[in-house]
């Protein structure tokens, strides 16, 4: 049986995490819980503790990337087989979890992104950030050369070698997009997989389209300077 | 000896006065001083020499040779500022590995042993 680590990284989660942590729970006994409490102000830190599963205090707000790659080192260090990265807010349903960890097991994928865009579930992106997905994903599936729907979900799972990867550098800026394609220039398997996601519960989306714009192009900037960089797969 | 040299010399003498006495005291660190000593030496020396620095400005085309002073300094802050911006994110790289290390100790002090090898 593969050890299984879920890498919940979390910044002022403590409206939703509880749940979120329950609903892991029952769908996935087998696995280990992790999470990442990135410098948040509210008592996100002591409601994980509460549910019994280990957290990781980071001493002050590093960001997505580098808090995302604190739990992947953490499953580096601990021999985790596999790792799956979900979010606190509970937008990652946790009936999902189980599709994302099947290719792995299996061996058929070192990476699975769960795709909100192949065929399960209703998520109706605004006009805005479906432009932005659309641009991503003609971006990324020009450079890795296969077909890849939805390059900003979170909702994924990495093998022993990709955590290794990750645990080593772990892109900081926009880890999402950037990470397919230095997963791609270090030759892992990219899979995507259907999921259902919900929308968000708390807090609204602060995308303006003169935001959006802006957003799309630094992303894109950071990805074609990671098609400069030098990607070492190691071992 | 025209204004311009005399006020050029004196400043340069007084900057690599200022980066000697720095270093010093421990305020600045050998390794950035390199950069800073080297250019205020050159200056200097081109200040002094005014058939040098006459010479070199008419090598790359410059009609009054002081503004070669100008761009020698312009080209060396521009230096100065790409390196200060390596610098930077070598230690902001560093500074995320020390703070990841203490969060991911402090979480196996609570229990399991979440660092067993170190990454350089």
């Amino acid at each position: 049986m593969d050890k299984v680590l879920i890498i919940m990284p979390a910044f002022n989660e403590a409206a939703n995490i509880g749940k979120v942590i329950s609903a892991i729970k029952s769908a996935v006994p087998y696995a280990d819980i992790l999470v990442v409490n990135d410098g948040s102000k509210d008592s996100t830190g002591r409601i994980a503790r509460e549910q019994g599963v280990k957290v990781v205090d980071l001493p002050y707000n590093l960001g997505i990337g580098a808090a995302m790659q604190s739990g992947y080192r953490y499953a580096d260090a601990m021999g985790y087989d596999i790792a799956v990265q979900v979010d606190s807010d509970g937008q990652h349903p946790a009936d999902q979890i189980g599709d994302l960890l099947r290719p792995i097991a299996g061996q058929r994928a070192d990476v699975v992104i769960g795709s909100r865009f192949l065929g399960k579930g209703e998520y109706v992106p605004s006009l805005a950030r479906n432009i932005g997905i659309k641009v991503f994903s003609w971006a990324v599936s020009v450079i890795t050369q296969q077909r890849v729907t939805d390059p900003t979900s979170g909702f994924r799972s990495a093998n022993r070698e990709v955590i290794r990867f990750y645990s080593r550098s772990y892109p900081e800026d926009y880890p999402e997009v950037e990470a397919i394609v230095l997963l791609h220039k270090a030759g892992f398997n990219i899979e995507e997989v259907p999921v259902r996601m919900e929308a968000r519960t708390g807090g609204k989306s602060s995308i303006t389209p003169v935001r959006a714009v802006y957003y799309m192009i630094k992303v894109l900037l950071a990805v074609f300077i990671d098609l400069l960089k030098v990607v070492e797969r190691g071992k | 000896m025209q204004a311009i040299q005399l006020f050029s010399i004196t400043g340069s003498i007084i900057i690599y006065l200022s980066i000697i006495e720095l270093i010093r005291r421990g305020m600045l660190k050998e390794r950035y001083s390199l950069l800073w000593l080297f250019t205020t030496a050159l200056i200097l020396l081109l200040s002094l020499w005014r058939g040098l620095l006459d010479k070199a400005a008419g090598l790359v085309g410059i009609a009054y040779a002081p503004s070669l002073l100008f761009l020698v300094i312009f080209i060396f802050l521009l230096l100065i500022v790409l390196h200060f911006s390596v610098v930077l994110s070598d230690l902001s790289e560093k500074n995320k590995t020390l703070a990841q290390d203490v969060a991911l100790l402090k979480a196996s002090l609570e229990g399991g042993n979440a660092i067993k090898k170190d990454r350089n």
